[in-house]
């Protein structure tokens, strides 16, 4: 049996309570949500919090609220099935529900958090491993080790930010509010990440993600599309969230995030820059020419890696043709 | 740190049971190794499999990864359970008839997860039924049979006869 290592669970009933009992034992303990994500990485032992806080039971976590046309805020806690099967959600954030429903399985997605979601760790074939396995080749930088098993001679670890959900929610320009022990704070989602496999947020010690804010629906449309070798189970492999702002069919505004190729979600810049100012048309060949072209100025910065399923060379070369995929979709 | 076993209590199947435990121990763990119920399988022990698919709350769910202290004396349903009293459920019967379990290891998990989403929806359409079992997976059937005889038991609960086809049953 795989089983989890020996901790100390704490159940609290609030997130003020949460980030105190985390405070009191700093480094040692860490948050569990759905515990998806957190308890595979204990049973292969890259993480081994003595004391773990659940939120199951902190009910202010939970809620939904906001309105059409302006800011709509979810708790931390909120599961993705519920995100999935939300009718009002489904018609007013359809791209962020098509993210949350190709996550993982039916199962895990029952249990699994959107709070866990952005907070899912970075992925690498060389970390996502027992303890037996990872000793046995010598333990890599991200986990016990020194070395970088994918770029030996790199100073940096490369692991795969691979959560769905992020490379759509930078796109679209979604906030969230965080409670540590000094307060409460509220950034905007892309500053919650950094270019690094194991720095991977700037999240401070203990503090808690309590609520995702999605703007106002103004005129922008989304779009999400994920590669992956089997339609459930696996995590992305390339992952591309495009938000596209129009003032009647000129683009205002562009963002392009690439998923699942680097160890943040990849600001996609000269796509992006090259649609701002153009008329795109749905079944128009002067738009499509347009996207096309933009869309493979995503391939440059794509930077997949030979550290998760499917060929890495592949990955980077679709990476244009999702790219072209998702912006069509916000026609 | 605790090392020692703690007391709780899990409702099983309707029925209490007031076991000692080792508190970093998983639901799926505890079902099997302190509460003796052996229907619910261990495969991959980290999400990948479904096997140890249980019902918590009527919500399908992996036990491997749920922690047994956060779910004491919440409504917990194991493959035990799915018969009522000496009727086998409709998923049973039909999983054996069309042999759409072979070497059964993922067969308790399907017929939770599927029975899950019989109760949500009597009449579903194949994608659905694909779609509320693509967590769980199966090295022997193929699939196909699983998915008959989840439409064959969704028939039958309706009131309808459910009969298996030739086809189902030989092949063409
Ligand atoms: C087989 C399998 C397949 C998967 N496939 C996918 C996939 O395709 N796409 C995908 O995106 N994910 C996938 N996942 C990962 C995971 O299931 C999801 O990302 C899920 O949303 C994680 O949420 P959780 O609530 O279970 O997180 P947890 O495991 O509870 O937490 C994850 C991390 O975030 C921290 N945390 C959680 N909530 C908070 C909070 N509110 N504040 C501060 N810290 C917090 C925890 O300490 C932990 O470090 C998969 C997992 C498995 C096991
Ligand atoms: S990218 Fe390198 S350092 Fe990072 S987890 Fe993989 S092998 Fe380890
Ligand atoms: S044993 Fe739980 S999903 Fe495989
Ligand atoms: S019957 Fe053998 S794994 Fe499904």
């Amino acid at each position: 049996m795989l089983r989890l290592p020996k901790f100390t669970l704490h159940r609290p009933t609030s997130a003020a309570d949460a980030v105190r009992i985390a405070a009191g034992h700093g480094p040692e303990a860490s948050y569990v949500a759905g515990g998806t994500d957190l308890y595979p990485n204990m049973k292969r032992r890259v993480q081994r919090p003595t004391h773990v806080v659940s939120l199951s039971r902190c009910a202010d976590l939970r809620s939904r609220a906001g309105v059409a046309g302006a800011e709509v805020t979810l708790g931390a806690m909120t599961t993705l099935t519920a995100i999935e099967r939300d009718p009002w959600l489904q018609e007013h954030y359809p791209a962020f529900v098509h993210a949350a429903s190709v996550i993982s399985t039916p199962l895990l997605r029952n249990m699994g958090t959107i709070g866990g979601n952005l907070l899912l760790d970075t992925r690498c074939n060389y970390y996502d491993q027992n303890y037996e396995w990872r000793e046995s080749i010598s333990f890599c930088m991200k986990c016990d080790g020194s070395t970088c098993w994918v770029a030996p001679s790199s100073p940096r670890c490369w692991a795969v930010q691979s959560s769905d959900t992020v490379p759509l929610l930078c796109a679209i320009g979604a906030h969230v509010t965080l409670l540590g022990p000094d307060g409460e704070r509220r950034i905007p989602l892309t500053d919650l990440y950094r270019d690094d496999g194991i720095a991977y947020t700037t999240k401070r010690p203990g503090e808690l993600l309590t609520h995702l804010h999605l703007p106002a629906l103004n005129g922008w449309r989304a779009s999400y599309r994920k590669l992956r070798r089997r339609g459930s189970f696996d995590f992305p492999v390339l992952g591309v969230g495009a938000c596209l702002h129009f003032d009647g069919d000129v683009v205002t505004r562009a963002e392009v995030r690439i998923g699942g190729a680097g160890s943040h979600a990849i600001p996609a810049v000269k796509t992006a820059a090259m649609l701002v100012g153009q008329r795109l048309r749905r079944d128009d060949a002067a738009s499509g020419e347009l996207i096309r072209a933009a869309a493979q100025e995503a391939y440059k910065p794509t930077r997949a890696m030979d550290n998760t399923d499917l060929d890495a060379a592949w990955r980077k070369k679709m990476a244009p043709v999702f790219v072209s995929r998702a912006i069509q979709d916000c026609l | 740190m605790t090392s020692s076993k703690v007391l709780g209590t899990f409702v099983v199947n309707g029925e209490p049971h007031e076991v000692a435990y080792a508190p970093h121990k998983t639901l799926l763990e505890v079902l099997r190794e302190d509460l003796g119920l052996t229907g619910t399988k261990h495969g991959c022990e980290l999400g990948e499999c479904g096997a140890c698919t249980v019902l918590l709350d009527g919500t399908p769910v992996v036990s491997c990864l749920v922690l047994a202290q956060e779910v004491e004396g919440r409504a917990i349903r194991t493959i035990e359970g799915l018969a009522d009293g000496p009727d086998l459920h409709p998923l049973q019967d039909l999983f054996a008839e069309l042999g759409a379990s072979q070497c059964g290891y993922c067969s308790a998990g399907f017929m939770l997860a599927a029975s899950e989403l019989l109760e949500r929806n009597p009449d579903p359409t194949r994608d659905e039924i694909r779609a509320a079992v693509a967590g769980n997976i199966c090295r022997c059937t193929g699939y196909i049979k699983i998915f008959e005889a989840i439409e064959l038991a969704a028939a039958r609960l309706r009131g309808e006869q459910g009969q298996p086809t030739r086809e189902m049953l030989y092949g063409s």
